[in-house]
């Protein structure tokens, strides 16, 4: 879908919503027309719908409006007066606006287009035609092919569970087939069936994920709302709003974010002249990032305020009652910062209206450990506190390892592992140290765990099929897991297990095989945790962990090596990957001479194929040079493996810079600078000329926005931070009593009149005059000011 | 009022469970071990598409007569706190209709089932324990969380 698809589905949606709320008002003017509320309801609405279709291709809504605008006008200005042949006609349009929104909708057309007679209605004078104009009041009969419905997340659930059902009943009848025999008329049938519910299963599944963007989207509103109240200044950065998570579990984590950010605004950042003193900036900084880790979504809430004073938390506790003098000498610094999460504390001086309401940190942890997350908290005095909420991705497909030990299956989130040795290949030493094991793989050397210990589960050492799992943990340190065979690589529907089996620390969830058996899935973290293994823990700068757990190996980094489409084995470095997608076929298309793709609302260029790829479903590997994100399409991932410096230099420039032997097999080195040339989208955002609009204007953001964008400029709402600096300011000369707190940049009027556009002014829809006030300021000339 | 109870054989004894807290009755057979999980926790199981989590009753209750683990039987399907429970019995009888109040024990239990028992009940003329299934699924070391 195009960004000017995405716009009429949002006229559509809000015409709408704005017809839906109309209802009402539309009767209670026809049985009073005197009433000027219900008047100005209904001029507000044609208004606007005439301000939004504006810039659509939309005569006939935008004539309707216009006509019914004009005589709301003159009704509003008491040059004539309502009566009931007006009202009827009045109706009427509204009708034919529903009808022809419905119509943009569905896409089919309406045969009747008696709009003049209905504008002609409405220009007679009371009583000429009573008949006619009643005639044309119709209802719009049929609401078809609606795009968008709301469901309960509890019927989801149901067909879920009623698709889980039918994937294991697919399965038994597929052993049921197996084993009694049959021809080869049933198998494809079986077959097809079988595609399909693999299909229903993956449809199904996606119907509950939602962006995270939908929960951070109400931030920035929360945040300005809070420090403007508190009158502090607060920048909030939000990253990661792609990442996807169950929609009811982003309805479960709302409240206790929204509690935590109050609360750094509130208690964590200080006042400005504190700030100063303290040598801080004076604008508080709030930084909200998601990311996933295996099974689960890391949403991380940092902030540079005074962080959590320890001593005053044990101060109340022994004042409440809660420690004894003895216990609050032993605590721990980490110990004295998690009393933040025990019931009746708050550091805050004075209980104030934004945070001090009887909801603490305790009724937050709580929340967060009902739908099976943590909280970790890492509190630096003075500098700010950093708080991970750590949530599964229930009902979620994760892609997982199965692994056996004594004869049962266990699953290994994929993400975490990093590569799988077989012992008996002689790739591994392994060796016993004071009672520990170590593996050595090509000359790293890890700490071992033995899964069957791990697990208290006796096993026999050594088997044939004996495999050492190298795991990675996000945000810790790296070991091996010795299993006694790898089995298969699924995806798994993964949920929370009962809290006393949570409570072992050793199991993220539980899943069901394909054979309809439950598996425990491992939690690679804790599993090292339980034996011992001292992993570096998280540190405020997450930089620093990486740095702090680099390969051993000198200068080799960890890298990709794929199938390319081409069938050449080739290798990217894993640090440019952010991750592996399977992209449908019509987001691959040929736009602007050359292959994109659409993922969510960006679109990457595609390399790696040729155009022969357009229209097809296709794997990608989406690679980060920070900044910007190309797409490059590949067959299979094949392994991950160390890439050394030893690249002998490809003959000519290309998406190839070399070749290197992996393994004993030649392997080609994508060249990422040359996949990067060029593809720079998007300007650095601080070289981008920054417009500001007002902060509440829904129709300047939505209809307006993409004209201001593509004309090179980067938006901010009045209010946040930048918005003052902005090279051109928005204003509504319609609300002229707002003023935009403006330090440099020109001022540019827009009002929605088009008969008011004397002096400075330019109409909302004046597309030419926009561009030019834009570009005017562009090229840094000030002609109209 | 009358209301209806699940009879289920526990540890030699006739005990009761609210009939409106069980969803189904069901006979387990194979069971995904759960290494490292408390003794009352007997494994998973499948129930359709959802796992199981299956307590061993007698274990919850710390009945003496135990010894090792079950690792199969009948079972009283239930939910707490959004998770699924097979609770594992010796057998499960029937479902009766109670007219009395649930009345106060009126005597002293032996171990497990003073933390368990809600109360006693008349059904079938006889006197029953009716068992707290929030302490069941809970098993030992509930004290905590009461």
């Amino acid at each position: 879908m195009g960004p000017m698809d995405d716009l009429i589905t949002e006229f559509i949606a809000e015409t709408r919503d704005m017809l839906d709320a109309l209802g009402g008002e539309i009767i209670a003017w026809e049985a009073a027309p005197a009433d000027r509320s219900r008047l100005d309801e209904i001029f507000r609405f044609v208004h606007t719908v005439k301000g939004n279709c504006g810039f659509f291709d939309l005569p006939r809504i935008r004539g309707l409006s216009h006509a019914a605008e004009n005589v709301l006008t003159d009704l509003r200005s008491g040059k004539r007066a309502a009566d009931p042949a007006l009202v009827s006609a009045v109706l009427a349009i509204i009708d034919r606006i529903g009808e022809l929104v419905q119509e943009l909708e569905s896409g089919e057309t309406l045969a009747s287009g008696d709009d003049e007679q209905l504008i002609a209605a409405l220009d007679q004078e009371a009583g000429e035609t009573k008949g006619e104009t009643a005639a044309t009041t119709s209802m719009p009969s049929i609401r078809s092919n609606l795009r968008s419905i709301r469901l309960p997340v509890d019927l989801l659930d149901r067909v879920m569970s009623g698709v889980s059902d039918l994937v294991l009943a697919r399965n038994e009848l597929a052993r049921c087939l197996r084993e009694s025999g049959y021809g080869a008329g049933v198998e494809a049938a079986f077959d097809r069936v079988s595609a399909t519910i693999g299909e229903i299963r993956d449809a199904i599944t996606h119907t509950r994920m939602q962006r995270i963007d939908n929960l951070f989207a109400t931030l920035p509103r929360l945040a300005r709302d809070v420090a403007d109240e508190l009158g502090k200044k607060i920048a909030l950065e939000i990253e990661g709003g792609d990442v996807e998570l169950d929609r009811e579990m982003i309805e479960m984590i709302r409240d206790p974010l929204t509690h935590i950010i109050r609360n750094a605004i509130d208690h964590g950042i200080e006042d400005e002249a504190v700030r100063r003193e303290a040598g801080k900036p004076a604008t508080g900084n709030i930084r909200i990032a998601a990311s996933q880790a295996g099974n689960q979504i890391l949403i991380e809430i940092a902030d540079d305020g005074r962080g959590i004073d320890g001593d005053k938390l044990v101060a109340r506790a022994m004042a409440s009652g809660l420690l004894s003098q003895n216990q609050a000498d032993r605590l721990s610094a980490a110990q004295r910062t998690a009393l933040i999460f025990e019931p009746g504390l708050s550091t805050a001086g004075q209980v104030t209206a934004i945070s001090g309401r009887g909801v603490g940190m305790d009724v937050v942890r709580a929340n967060v450990e009902r739908i099976g997350g943590l909280i970790d908290i890492d509190n630096r005095p003075g500098l700010g506190l950093r708080l991970t909420l750590r949530v599964p991705l229930t009902l979620t497909i994760i892609p997982a390892l199965t692994v056996q030990l004594n004869g049962q299956s266990y699953a290994v989130p994929r993400s975490t592992i990093e590569e799988i040795v077989r012992v008996k290949g002689g790739a591994v030493a392994i060796e016993s140290l004071g009672g520990s094991s170590i593996a050595t793989i090509r000359g790293r050397r890890l700490p071992l765990v033995s899964l069957g210990a791990a697990l208290g589960v006796t096993h026999q050492e050594a088997t044939e099929d004996q495999c050492l799992i190298v795991l990675r943990p996000a945000g810790t340190g790296i070991y091996a897991l010795a299993v006694d065979k790898v089995s298969d690589h699924e995806e798994l529907v993964v949920k929370p297990a009962a809290p006393a089996v949570m409570a072992t620390g050793l199991y993220g969830g539980t899943t069901l095989a394909d054979d309809g058996r439950p598996i425990l899935l491992l939690d690679p973290p804790g599993i090292a945790a339980t034996a011992g293994i001292a992993l570096e823990a998280g540190t405020f700068d997450t930089s620093f962990a990486s740095t702090a757990t680099a390969a051993p190996e000198a200068d080799a980094k960890p890298a990709l090596l794929f199938m390319s489409l081409c069938g050449v084995k080739r290798i990217v470095p894993l640090s440019a990957v952010e991750r592996i997608e399977d992209v449908p076929s019509e987001a691959v298309q040929i736009s602007a001479g050359r292959l994109h793709i659409a993922l969510g609302d960006s679109i990457l260029r595609l390399q790696g194929c040729g155009a022969e790829a357009a229209g097809r479903a296709i794997r990608i590997l989406r690679l980060s040079d920070g900044i910007n994100q190309v797409a490059y399409g590949i067959g299979d991932v094949v392994d991950i493996v160390p890439l050394g410096t030893d690249i002998l230099p490809a003959a000519t420039e290309g998406e190839v810079r070399g070749v290197t032997l992996i393994g004993g097999e030649q392997v080609e080195v994508l060249d990422l600078f040359h996949l990067f040339e060029g593809s720079a989208t998007s300007e650095p955002e601080g070289a981008r000329r920054i417009c500001a609009i007002p902060a509440e204007d829904h129709w300047m953001e939505t209809i307006l926005g993409p004209v201001i964008e593509s004309a090179g400029y980067r938006i901010v709402r009045a209010g946040d931070p930048g918005a003052e600096m902005a090279d051109i300011h928005l204003v509504n000369s319609d609300e002229i009593s707002v003023k935009p707190c403006i330090k440099s940049g020109r001022v540019v009027k827009i009002c929605s009149d088009p008969e008011k556009t004397a002096g400075d002014a330019i109409h909302r829809y004046d597309r030419s005059a926009l561009l030019d006030a834009l570009a005017d300021t562009a090229s840094g000339r000030k002609s109209r000011a | 009022m009358s209301i209806l109870y699940l009879i289920v054989q526990l540890g030699g004894e006739r005990v009761a469970l609210a009939a409106a807290d069980v969803e189904s009755v069901i006979e387990i057979d194979t069971l995904t071990p759960v290494p490292r999980a408390p003794a009352h926790i007997s494994g998973l199981s499948a129930l359709r598409s959802r796992v199981l989590t299956v307590m061993d009753c007698a274990k919850s209750l710390q009945l003496d007569k135990v010894d090792g683990s079950r690792t199969g039987g009948e079972a009283v399907v239930v939910t707490h706190d959004g998770h699924p429970y097979a609770l594992l019995v010796d057998a499960v009888e029937d479902v009766v209709e109670a007219t009395g109040e649930i009345a106060p024990i009126a005597s002293n239990l032996a171990g497990g089932w003073s933390r368990a028992a809600q109360g006693m009940i008349e059904a079938d003329n006889k006197l029953m324990l009716l068992l707290d299934i929030k302490i069941l699924v809970a098993g030992p070391g509930v004290e905590a969380l009461c």
